[in-house]
């Protein structure tokens, strides 16, 4: 379970969080959407520890991963998956020697059974065959394909993926939505989505939470979100230029 | 008027301390991490080969034509006092104790500190820092620790290597060219160069290995946004380095005369 509790931070004076509470139950998968340049990919990074707020807590079944240092941070973190943006793939890498990295690293496994888990995981993704790539010889949804193969190789039991599809085509869009719901099948890991794939991502998620201003806003069911009579949520999910959310 | 200029510099004093102190900070536990084990040396090779192995050839380039020109300057210069039986030892020790640490340290510098620089700035923008981290690596450990021990194997050797072929390049121009004995070329210099001149060569170029490494890697791993920060990091870390190798090298001077 993750517990998001009155988050801030500020970079050079502007506040970008400015108090989130959220709450994400084991098991469950929750959609954060909101305007670009809100905090959503900031709050994300804070939830793993990459960046520390100004103040506040992120309680990760019942540890505040902001306490931790040294071995017991890396060993919470050994339990989660980041999907980035851009893939964060290493350049200088295969997309073979990518996806067995945190094998390589972490799990005291042998070559044979490495070679074995990162085939499999290739394969889910619809990868398999391109173990000798290079990132730079691979396609936008390429990259996303390998980075979630990556990101899932480990068995995490918990999943953040920072726009997931931005960039890529509709139909890649949603084979990227059903490599994650067919992950989430197999590993059952509490997942959060910053995404801005409206209405599609409702398909795949539980819940969503919507990040306005540096505040959560609203959460609900999809159903609850598309029916909401909140007027930056109602804003937010028709697209309409007018209305409380300011447009930057 | 005047307690406004004051502000801003006493403001641009602290900047600079602070920027001081955060890289003293960064240094200090890079060294801390190459120094607990496990070492990662499979990193640690790599990066031997990317700032070592890779600048080879500069090296022996640059070594070959820094001794030649130095046999030509000073065969004539010793002429004029009747020393030019001097010339091997006057070589040799120029290049071990001055020439050598320094023009292969700023050679590198240029070489594999702006790579360096711009590699690391590179992953620090598509967020291949933070994956490290995300997957509960220590970048430090990971990253940097291995550049800073790559520096120190690479340096020294880097330097020898520039030593051997500038006392070679002296000898072609002194003795095949301008007629000096082979025998006094050699023997003169096996008479007056001690170790001492090969250590204190030795130790210079030890420094400067930390010195590239440390600033090159700390420049981008604390790189700007956009391809502007890293042209700006790797900009900042060729220029810093060459200043503090000079530096270092004038303080290290005064220390071994």
């Amino acid at each position: 379970m993750i517990e998001v509790r009155d988050l801030h931070k500020s970079f050079n004076g502007q506040e970008v969080l400015r108090g989130v509470s959220l709450r994400v139950e084991r098991g469950e998968i929750m959609a954060l959407i909101g305007m670009s340049g809100f905090g959503k990919s900031v709050l994300l990074k804070h939830i793993i520890g990459l960046m520390r707020p100004d103040r506040g807590e992120v309680i990760i079944d019942g540890q505040d991963i902001f306490q931790l240092r040294g071995q017991a941070l890396e060993q919470l973190r050994t339990r989660f998956g980041f999907l980035f943006q851009g893939g964060a793939l290493f350049d200088s890498l295969s997309v073979f020697e990518n996806v067995a990295f945190p094998l390589r690293e972490k799990a005291k496994m042998k070559e044979e059974q490495i070679r074995e888990k990162v085939l499999q995981v290739l394969e889910q993704v619809g990868m398999a065959g391109t173990e000798d790539k290079y990132p730079a010889e691979l396609s936008g949804g390429m990259k996303k394909r390998v980075a979630l193969a990556r990101a899932l190789i480990m068995d995490p039991e918990i999943m953040l993926f920072d726009e997931p599809t931005t960039g890529l085509d509709p139909i890649t869009t949603s084979l990227i939505h059903r490599l994650i719901r067919s992950s989430y099948e197999r590993l059952r890991f509490t997942g959060i989505i910053v995404t801005h794939e409206i209405p599609k991502i409702f398909e795949i998620v539980h819940r969503v939470a919507l990040l306005n201003e540096g505040r959560i806003v609203e959460v609900g069911t999809p159903a609850e979100i598309q029916g909401s009579r909140h007027p930056v949520v109602a804003q937010f999910i028709s697209g309409a230029i007018e209305g409380p959310i300011e447009c930057r | 008027m005047i307690f406004s200029w004051i502000r801003r510099l006493g403001a641009a004093a602290i900047r600079l301390l602070r920027g001081m102190g955060k890289m003293v900070v960064f240094l200090g536990i890079n060294l801390f991490w190459a120094l607990v084990p496990p070492v990662r040396f499979d990193q640690v090779v790599r990066r031997i080969r990317f700032i070592g192995v890779k600048s080879t050839l500069i090296i022996i380039l640059t070594g070959a034509f820094t001794g030649m020109a130095l046999g030509l300057q000073l065969f004539y210069t010793l002429k004029r006092f009747g020393a030019e039986a001097m010339l091997g030892p006057a070589i040799a020790l120029s290049l071990l104790r001055e020439l050598g640490p320094v023009l292969s340290a700023l050679m590198v510098t240029g070489r594999a500190g702006s790579a360096l620089a711009a590699e690391i700035g590179i992953m620090r923008l598509t967020e291949q820092i933070d994956a490290l981290e995300a997957m509960a690596l220590n970048p430090y450990r990971y990253l940097i620790a291995p550049n800073l021990l790559a520096g120190l194997i690479a340096f020294p050797l880097l330097a020898s290597i520039f030593d051997v072929v500038g006392i070679y390049g002296g000898y072609v121009v002194g003795v095949k060219m301008l007629g000096l004995g082979a025998g006094v070329y050699w023997g003169e210099m096996r008479n007056l160069v001690d170790l001492e001149d090969i250590l204190d060569g030795l130790y210079k170029s030890l420094s400067f290995g930390v010195i590239v490494t440390w600033v090159c890697s700390y420049k981008g791993f604390f790189t700007g946004y956009g391809a502007e920060g890293v042209s700006k990091a790797t900009t900042e870390a060729v220029v810093l380095s060459s200043v503090l190798i000079l530096g270092w090298d004038y303080f290290l001077s005064s220390l071994m005369v």
